[in-house]
């Protein structure tokens, strides 16, 4: 196992970070402390036009959340990542990224003149700067997961936050079934209604991974998912 | 099932400025001014009408689906509805619904999905995904599949159960209903009028619709 590790990072609270998960690897994210929210892109690292598509994933699999067994679909019919392990649950697919203006309405002006590297971050403009890095911009923004969190809808609609979803050690691992663009950004779930602006550290590590079999539990989750494993592997044949 | 709230609008379609039948499988990309009104009209009931709007001075502030709800904090669009875009502008405001719910979860039927949710074989099919890019690739704007994010489907019904399932519920749409909007900015109008034949969001038989536009009220 150990040898097989590849990267072992924490992200400070407000932190972006971008990373080309190569097919046959998977990341692992480690909530730290209870409270974790982390807002995550998947891209084609390939071919970035092919993107997260939230309402493609959402359909094939009849859910509105992620967790263990689901996989994230691109708009292409082929399967970005698979959730091969999740201790949390739940991860929020509908309620999208921070940004500046949320972030100063709810926790107040913050700039670096004032507080240096200890400015209050938001997940837009974390998630524009990472994609820059890549020639990409707001064009290409795919809908954001929002792992460790959880909102659900009640029956006339409504998106309700439950607080305590994450706790302390939690993990969900997510195994690359093409090569990646996968973009993070440590901020707090839009809808957290927490006043202080104090998202916990997060543990981001990747290792190599088995390719899934015939049986692997992603693949067999639904006929839908053993048909957009077809199409991603397909690709790399 | 919960209550369903109706609004009617006063407007007369002898008074509209445009009107036009958009048959099923057709897209229509289309500005919409600041002021204006802009009505979509089922008219045979239970059609699907996929639409995503962008601000006409800059097509990179686009119709952003998550951003709507998380305004709202509810799932549906209905009257009183601000359709939000990705900078956090107001696009448009819902002002009459006679249909009560409209979906912008369920996202537009491509070849591709189709394959992953129906069957390999059903790429060959009319979609949604295939209506937005043929009028993107002939529009002025120079939009291209880059700006194609998560729509809204009007007339569609796609509740979330509290235990996160998402469900295809029967249509809550009749022939006659209509969906009617203000323009807060400038807007482009981006619509499919989908194809699909594969699943209920059509009753599986893709109809016309009506689309009208109506100037601003005179002043005073």
């Amino acid at each position: 196992m150990a040898e097989d590790l590849i990267l072992n990072e924490t992200l400070r609270g407000g932190a972006m970070w971008s990373w080309t998960l190569k097919r046959g690897t998977a990341l692992r994210l480690t909530a730290t402390e209870a409270g974790a929210n982390v807002s995550a892109l998947f891209l084609n690292a390939d071919a970035p036009l092919e993107r997260y598509n939230m309402p493609d994933t959402l359909k094939a699999q009849f859910i509105a959340y992620l967790t263990q067994g689901n996989v994230l679909y691109s708009d292409m019919g082929r399967v970005l990542c698979s959730i091969i392990e999740d201790a949390c649950g739940w991860h929020d697919t509908l309620c999208g990224a921070t940004d500046a203006r949320l972030t100063e309405a709810k926790y107040g002006a913050t700039s670096y003149q004032r507080q240096r590297n200890e400015m209050n971050r938001n997940g837009r403009d974390n998630f524009l700067i990472e994609l820059g890095k890549y020639g990409l911009g707001r064009r290409d923004l795919p809908v954001p997961v929002n792992f460790f969190s959880k909102v659900v809808v009640d029956d006339d609609g409504n998106l309700k936050f439950q607080a305590g979803n994450a706790r302390a050690g939690m993990a969900v691992e997510l195994r690359a079934e093409m090569n990646v663009l996968v973009v993070l950004s440590n901020t707090p779930h839009p809808l957290d209604p927490s006043g202080s602006y104090a998202p916990p550290p997060v543990r981001v590590q990747i290792r190599r991974v088995p390719a899934p079999g015939a049986d692997d539990p992603c693949r067999r989750f639904r006929a839908e998912n053993a048909r957009g494993f077809l199409n991603t592997e397909s690709l790399f044949r | 099932m919960p209550t369903l709230v109706y609004t009617e609008s006063a407007l007369q379609a002898r008074d509209a400025v445009h009107d036009e039948i958009l048959p099923a499988g057709k897209g229509w990309l289309h500005p919409i001014r600041a002021g204006q009104y802009f009505r979509i009209l089922d008219l045979e009931g239970n059609q699907a009408v996929d639409t995503l709007f962008f601000n006409a001075a800059d097509a990179g502030d686009r119709y952003d689906a998550i951003n709507t709800i998380r305004a709202q904090g509810n799932i549906f669009l209905t009257t009183g509805t601000r359709l939000i875009s990705s900078e956090g502008n107001v696009l448009l405001t819902i002002t009459a619904d006679t249909c009560g719910r409209h979906d912008t979860l369920g996202g537009a039927c491509s070849a591709e999905s189709n394959t992953v949710r129906y069957a390999l074989e059903k790429r060959h099919m009319h979609s949604c995904r295939d209506s937005f890019l043929l009028q993107m690739a002939h529009s002025r704007e120079g939009l291209t599949k880059r700006d194609l994010a998560s729509n809204i489907n009007f007339f569609m019904n796609v509740p979330v159960t509290p235990k996160g399932e998402l469900t295809f519920a029967d249509g809550v749409s009749a022939p006659g209903k209509y969906v009617e909007m203000r323009a807060d900015m400038d807007v482009l109008c981006l619509i499919s009028n989908c194809p699909q034949l594969n699943n209920p969001c059509n009753a599986y038989n893709p109809t016309p619709i009506r689309l009208l536009i109506w100037d601003p009220p005179a002043a005073g």
